[in-house]
């Protein structure tokens, strides 16, 4: 019945009701907008403003332009703290997503049984609680008088006790286990969903092709887990490159400048300090650096998967 | 055959090795909570005379009862409108396929990585000139805007996937857009809607660095926040700053161990579409 109506009519019509969508549309965006437009956008543009002068959050302030960017990239105190930061990445990233992948390689047969639904539970415990209990729970395990050194003590190790957050060689590796603790499980069990995916054929036709355990996961398992393995990389250096809550709880940047990131360096400028320009040019750095990390990891997902 | 099962014994040993690492913290902060106070119990060794009063005192020197109201105010301010407002700006985007939609889009994903100590500063700011420092409402507004990127991508990864045709015949029917989202497109949606709900709700809760910038009084901040005040306050007391710290965790837990299915599922998928 509607086809035999004079064609402009109804064209006019469709044309009416798509404007008027649209107009709804955008009345279905705004509140989400303003919301994201004054408490992100404009402040990612006030720290671009604040980056370029000296100004110590309460006098004038005076226009320096790029001298800011200059002293992140010179100054050792600012500097390390990015340095640390791309350390950081080793611990927070490569550890849980290698040993995520070897972990669930492993348990992959026994994915169903109890035990393992069990272990579901226990190892997400860490991605529930705050990071700042984590890292409480951690300064104590790690003290001289903690857990860690009585486990060492134990296996006739105790020449190498020490207290580890306090230990110039050894704090940042130290944070780091912090933050592997923290992202393991959360790596395992994504590594392990994406496994459950695989075509259980693929094994099977390996096996009967001649192939080893060791030969199948590097020819099956993870080829087949690389948008999963991109999403736990994406997800563990951001952590590591943004990590703040940790540290500022475990070691508050020392001994000295070992465990300094630029997430705190900025909370420190900013607010002890008082030097908001500098702040602002580290946070800069920071959010630029972040964006490089991730884009092209996701880019290199995206091609053939979508 | 003897490969396959000797696999599974390494596996289930792995596993308990992974969940005996994962329990460690907790089980030394448990330990170590009971404990009389002022002392440094050496590792993990069982009191001779457990101090379950530790946790009562731990109770009132974090004055729980206080942190606890102030956290679910908290909570209650971010998750239901920033639901409410995903969800609309996420219908626009992903089903109505607003003009401009697509730019927007990419300009809220440009949000999805940010670290929020890029913004803290001018936020700070921004707060005090609103008159709004040392409120629960620094917490609160701020967290909307930064959780919106998130918000907004996971509800259009729902929305997109809708068939049109659901809204057509509702057209037809003579739904405008309003009748349309509620009636049809909400109902439908509601899966999605409770894991970002779980999501949101667990990122509010711990949320940190807002809380100790915005927020001096440690009664207003979030639990997270507050156990970050409760570290300086008793940072010497190690027992009674393990049974505080317990404590702290302690309602994320039990949420979690409540709803762990959901929390998982949405934890995976979470980080998937993030």
């Amino acid at each position: 019945m509607a086809r035999s109506r004079p064609a402009p009519r109804g064209r006019a019509a469709a044309g009416r009701a798509r404007t008027t969508r649209g107009l709804a549309g955008w009345l279905f965006v705004l509140p989400a907008l303003v919301f994201y437009a004054v408490f992100v956008l404009r402040p990612i543009v006030l720290t671009a403003q604040y980056s370029l002068y000296e100004w110590d959050g309460i006098g004038p302030s005076s226009w320096v332009g790029l001298a800011n960017y200059g002293r992140v990239f010179t100054d050792p105190a600012l500097f390390d703290s990015l340095v640390n930061a791309v350390k950081l990445i080793v611990f927070f990233s490569a550890i849980p997503v290698l040993l995520g992948l070897a972990v669930a390689a492993m348990i992959r047969r026994i994915a169903a049984s109890r035990l393992a639904l069990a272990a579901r539970t226990v190892i997400f415990l860490p991605q529930v609680i705050p990071l700042v209990a984590a890292g409480i729970a951690w300064s104590w395990l790690l003290s001289s008088t903690g857990v860690v050194n009585q486990f060492l003590r134990l296996l006739g190790l105790g020449a190498v006790t020490r207290a580890w957050l306090g230990d110039f060689a050894t704090a940042l590796p130290a944070v780091g286990l912090i933050g592997a603790w923290v992202l393991l499980g959360l790596c395992t069990l994504l590594l392990l969903a994406g496994m459950s995916k695989i075509d259980p054929a693929l094994y099977e036709a390996a096996r009967l092709d001649g192939a080893g355990a060791w030969r199948e996961f590097v020819s099956i398992t993870v080829p087949s887990l690389r948008q999963e393995i991109a999403v736990c990389v994406t997800v563990t250096v951001i952590a590591a490159l943004a990590s703040f809550d940790i540290i500022y709880i475990s070691t508050q940047g020392g001994p000295g400048n070992a465990t300094m990131v630029p997430g705190l360096q900025i909370y420190y400028l900013a607010f002890s300090e008082r030097a908001v320009g500098m702040a602002s040019a580290l946070a800069m750095v920071l959010m630029v650096l972040v964006i490089a990390c991730a884009l092209p990891i996701q880019w290199f997902t995206r091609d053939g998967n979508r | 055959m003897i490969t396959p099962r000797r696999e599974a014994w390494t596996g289930r040993l792995l596993l308990v090795a992974m969940m005996a690492v994962t329990v460690l913290p907790f089980l030394s902060l448990f330990v170590t909570a009971l404990h009389p106070s002022g002392t440094y119990p050496p590792g993990l060794a069982w009191p001779e005379d457990p101090q379950w009063g530790n946790f009562l005192r731990a109770f009132q020197a974090a004055n729980m009862a206080e942190l606890l109201k102030s956290s679910v105010l908290i909570v209650l301010g971010v998750v239901p409108l920033s639901i409410v407002l995903g969800t609309m700006a996420g219908f626009a985007i992903g089903h109505l396929k607003i003009v401009g939609g697509r730019v927007l889009f990419l300009v809220f994903v440009l949000g999805l990585t940010l670290p929020f100590e890029g913004v803290i500063t001018p936020l700070y700011y921004q707060i005090r000139d609103m008159g709004l420092l040392n409120t629960r409402w620094a917490i609160i507004l701020p967290l909307i805007g930064l959780f919106m990127p998130f918000s907004v991508f996971w509800m259009r990864a729902h929305f997109i996937n809708m068939p049109e045709e659901l809204s057509e015949s509702a057209r037809i029917d003579g739904a405008n857009v309003w009748q349309l989202f509620r009636r049809i497109h909400v109902p439908l949606a509601m899966p999605a809607i409770s894991s970002l709900g779980i999501l949101l709700f667990l990122w509010t809760w711990n949320q940190f660095l807002l809380a100790i910038v915005l927020v001096d009084d440690a009664t207003k901040r979030t639990m997270s926040g507050a156990l970050g005040a409760f570290q300086g306050q008793w940072g010497t007391d190690i027992p009674l700053l393990c049974a505080g710290s317990l404590l702290i965790l302690a309602p994320t837990l039990i949420v979690f161990l409540i709803f762990q299915r959901r929390f998982v599922a949405a934890l995976l998928q979470g980080s998937l579409k993030g």
